[in-house]
């Protein structure tokens, strides 16, 4: 039952992604980007995922207005789509060849339903699982994978956004180049 | 066959990548990828019939051991999700300087290299 309802979510989501790469208008594109963030938080709610849902919808949010002060108030916003035949053809074949790939590597997966970590014992989610609340004191086993277990991974998000923050203000600025344009 | 969906959803976006002209349409591909790839991930993870992994008061933890859904990729994936959204500020900003330089967003008319 539950293949179906994520077989459906998925499919709008494909919907939406392709009308979102071909529209003209560049606002729309952005605007038929965002329930596709929606759908794929849906489908993390129905895994059991509630931690990542909302995680999702804050992320959404932020997108949108980081991706609307890309495109407010330009004045070419379409462009006409043409690209040359070849260039098209060569890519459309890389596409295939890409996805004949990994149908055959898709079928070595366990089956949906009966994750990796079931089959082995000594897995490390098993132990998480077992021990989180004892050893660490969460309750959400996730929170205690993120903060505890695994911290030095969230020391390096945190290093990554702030590495991403800083480079942005680099590229973003402009008062060393107007000074060298006076000299 | 979820997983096949979930793919076909990684191609669309890798389309999108090389085929488009237009630096938005190519930084919504990106992030259209980066969609596919978080949910593949939670979908490995998903045990049938499973729950949450947050412990309730009086729950015994080894039955909350056999139902609960895989903790380890949900953590990853947060991970995942944030950076993401600093790559997108990143990639949003050179957007703009390229358009600041050359008043359109078409990546076939940025021909100067020269600064």
């Amino acid at each position: 039952m539950i293949e179906i309802i994520i077989g459906i979510l998925l499919t709008f989501m494909i919907i939406g992604s392709i009308i979102c790469l071909e529209t003209k208008d560049l606002l729309s594109a952005i605007i038929a980007i965002v329930p596709v963030g929606y759908f794929s938080g849906i489908i993390f709610l129905l895994l059991g995922a509630p931690d990542i849902a909302i995680t999702q919808m804050v992320v959404e949010v932020l997108s949108l207005i980081i991706l609307i002060r890309a495109t407010i108030r330009r004045d070419l916003t379409t462009i006409e789509e043409e690209r040359d035949f070849f260039g098209l053809i060569t890519t459309f074949a890389f596409i295939f060849v890409f996805f004949i790939f990994a149908m055959e590597a898709l079928r070595y997966l366990p089956p949906f339903g009966s994750p990796a970590f079931t089959l082995n014992q000594n897995a490390p989610s098993n132990r998480y699982l077992l021990n989180g609340l004892k050893e660490t004191g969460a309750a959400n086993i996730v929170n205690s994978v993120i903060l505890d277990y695994r911290g030095y991974d969230t020391l390096g998000e945190a290093t990554i956004l702030f590495t991403s923050i800083l480079g942005a203000l680099a590229i973003l600025r402009v008062y060393a180049r107007k000074r060298k344009k006076n000299e | 066959m979820i997983y096949y969906l979930c793919f076909v959803l990684f191609l669309i976006g890798l389309y999108g990548v090389t085929c488009k002209k237009n630096v938005v349409k190519i930084i919504l591909g990106l992030w259209i990828m980066e969609y596919s790839v978080n949910l593949f991930l939670i979908l490995l993870g998903y045990r049938k019939n499973g729950i949450a992994p947050i412990l309730k008061k009086g729950d015994d933890i080894v039955e909350f051991a056999q139902k609960a859904v895989d903790p380890l990729p949900q953590a990853m994936v947060l991970t995942s999700i944030v950076i993401g959204l600093g790559v997108l500020a990143l990639m949003v900003t050179v957007a703009i300087r390229l358009y600041q330089r050359y008043g359109t967003f078409d990546i076939t008319e940025m021909k100067k290299l020269k600064g």
